[in-house]
């Protein structure tokens, strides 16, 4: 990804919005916890915080700076936690790489009261802009890849992402798109303004 | 020759003394402060020697338990009474090392059943004034553990800021996770599993059934009549050594090179590397081990799953627990393979505990936990810096 937008503290903006989206002293599951650069960020907040992390690079990193951090997969790993052992499930920038979508999604409102998904959009006019004119998978600074070589098997539009959300009859409390530079958009644009020009969405869900 | 049998004596005679007498601080518990052994007989009395390392602070919060493994010892980080080999953890205990002695109070005991100062086998037995041989109880690592809180007892430890060990040093970290929960502010089980698998029984049985086939065992009663099974012994950690290390890591080390030689003798010399090392490492153990001792410590691993303790269900084992875990488990280990870290893993998330879970990539086997492994370092200093700041140890 390209360099992100930083807000106070140096921390990214995409995570400090997850972040706000999260009561203080909760208990979070960050799937796909990366670096721990969120989890770092909620455990300053007094967030009770663990990860999994598919990459052992990653994972070593999060438990020499002291995080909870285990490797797993989202796909499979999710399976062995019981209900309700968390308040929030964070899937940060992930969503779009799992086998399962809907699976993860569902264990992630078994495991957690609510749920916090953020992810880029597909439907972005400059990535319809590349596919209709340019007539190739468009590459863009936020997704770099091949289409031959990319860990993201299942894109998605914020419409599409909704429309996953009613289909499985979640509620969804708050969302959040963001513009190329990683600011919110303005809040009450309606659903076809986000979707052609958030470059990434944050969704805060819990259970009906 | 006769020199080096010699020598072999001497050292044989030095282990002998330190079974009763060791180069080591010993807690004594008498007649009247038995251990209640899960083979349903007291073992009284007896003793546990111990080295501590680093100074305990004026809170007594900054004790670190560090649990040895099969053939290990309590000499973590010292020269060795026997060997005179520097201490087998110096890679991980020490200042400036991830358990930091400058930070933290070290405390390594002998455990229940060994060979260097902890009663065992090996140890005389006060009813008759010979070594205990086979008449000693079989003892489990429960037992280790419950011998090890006395010790903790006695030095005025109510509360460990961690409990780590590998192989069967992590055996006992879960064990003392789970038998007392409240004393255990931070856990790492390094290489380890909830329970000996088949294989790894199969493989214990193989070593006992060398060590009793070599007939100057005697049924176990070879001190009394001035031997030592020592081949056996020595075939026994051959086997062992093996299932240690992995086909990638003897590969590397030695593929098929000869040694000393550029042509097979087409005889059974130790024509390869490997076998003269293995051979080696056989010789080299019989020295500083008791064959009894060996026979009582793979038959308490074999004896191990926390789960049976608990209906089965490894979670209770750990229910409401409040420690944090580091599970640590290494790619190449094909005797605690990283499966069998997951289930503790597993677990641990079920019961809703505090765990850490890494995997490390490395080619050197079950053995990498005692090997210099910079990712492995850094991950125990990490979780323990962490873990320190939480419990209040101050930074040095």
């Amino acid at each position: 990804m390209a360099e992100a937008a930083r807000g106070p503290g140096n921390a990214r903006v995409d995570h400090l919005l997850v972040a706000d989206m999260i009561e203080p002293r909760s208990r979070v599951l960050d799937v796909g916890c990366g670096d721990g650069e969120l989890l770092k960020l909620l455990e300053s907040r007094g967030v009770d915080g663990r990860g999994i992390e598919l990459s052992r690079e990653g994972v070593n990193e999060c438990v020499a700076k002291g995080l909870a951090v285990i490797q797993g997969d989202a796909d499979t790993d999710l399976v062995d936690y019981p209900d309700d052992a968390f308040d929030y499930v964070v899937l940060s920038q992930t969503l779009q790489a799992t086998r399962h979508p809907r699976a993860v999604l569902e264990h992630m409102l078994r495991i957690g009261r609510h749920a916090v998904v953020s992810f880029p959009n597909f439907g972005h006019w400059r990535i319809r802009l590349l596919l209709t004119f340019g007539g190739r998978m468009p590459q863009t600074d936020n997704l770099p890849h091949t289409w031959y070589d990319t860990p993201n098997i299942h894109f998605c539009t914020i419409k599409d992402f909704r429309d996953l959300c009613i289909t499985v009859g979640v509620k969804m409390e708050r969302a959040l798109a963001l513009n190329a530079w990683g600011r919110p958009l303005r809040l009450h644009a309606p659903w076809w303004f986000w979707n052609l020009f958030g470059e990434q969405a944050v969704f805060l869900l819990s259970r009906r | 020759m006769a020199e080096l049998k010699a020598v072999a004596g001497r050292i044989a005679v030095v282990r002998e003394r330190e079974a009763d007498q060791p180069h080591s601080p010993v807690a004594v518990f008498g007649r009247d402060q038995p251990l209640r052994l899960d083979a349903g007989v007291d073992l009284g009395p007896f003793q546990v020697a111990y080295q501590t390392y680093g100074a305990l602070n004026a809170d007594r919060s900054n004790a670190v338990l560090v649990c040895h493994a099969l053939t290990g010892d309590q000499h973590v980080f010292n020269r060795h009474p026997v060997t005179g080999k520097s201490g087998w953890w110096e890679t991980m205990v020490g200042p400036g090392k991830p358990i930091d002695t400058n930070r933290y109070y070290v405390i390594c005991p002998n455990v229940l059943g060994a060979c260097m100062g902890t009663t065992g086998p090996a140890s005389t037995d006060p009813r008759t004034g010979v070594p205990w041989g086979l008449d000693f109880p079989v003892i489990t690592i429960r037992d280790m553990v419950r011998a090890q809180a006395m010790l903790l007892d006695r030095l005025g430890i109510d509360m460990l800021f961690a409990v780590a060990g590998g192989s069967m040093g992590g055996m006992q970290v879960l064990q003392w996770a789970a038998s007392f929960p409240q004393r255990v502010f931070a856990a790492l089980p390094i290489a380890c599993g909830t329970r000996h698998s088949a294989q790894n029984i199969a493989f214990h049985e193989v070593g006992r059934q060398a060590v009793m086939a070599d007939p100057d065992w005697r049924g176990g009663r070879y001190f009394a009549e001035g031997v030592s099974p020592q081949r056996g012994l020595a075939v026994a950690r051959m086997g062992a050594h093996i299932t240690y290390l992995s086909d990638a890591a003897l590969h590397r080390k030695f593929g098929r090179k000869f040694q000393d030689r550029d042509n097979p003798t087409f005889s059974f010399d130790a024509d390869f590397e490997v076998e003269s090392y293995l051979r080696h490492q056989g010789s080299s153990f019989v020295e500083r081990f008791d064959a009894n001792s060996y026979l009582y410590l793979t038959r308490a691993m074999d004896y191990f799953d926390l789960a049976a303790d608990c209906d089965g269900v490894l979670a209770n084992a750990f229910k409401s627990t409040k420690t944090r875990f580091c599970v640590i488990s290494f790619t190449s280990d094909w005797l605690f393979p990283t499966s069998e870290s997951r289930a503790i893993v597993h677990a641990l998330n079920a019961a809703g505990a505090r765990v850490s879970f890494a995997e490390i990539t490395t080619d050197k086997g079950h053995d990498a936990f005692l090997l210099d492994e910079p990712e492995l370092f850094q991950i125990v200093a990490g979780f323990l810096d962490s873990a320190a700041a939480a419990r209040g140890i101050a930074k040095v």
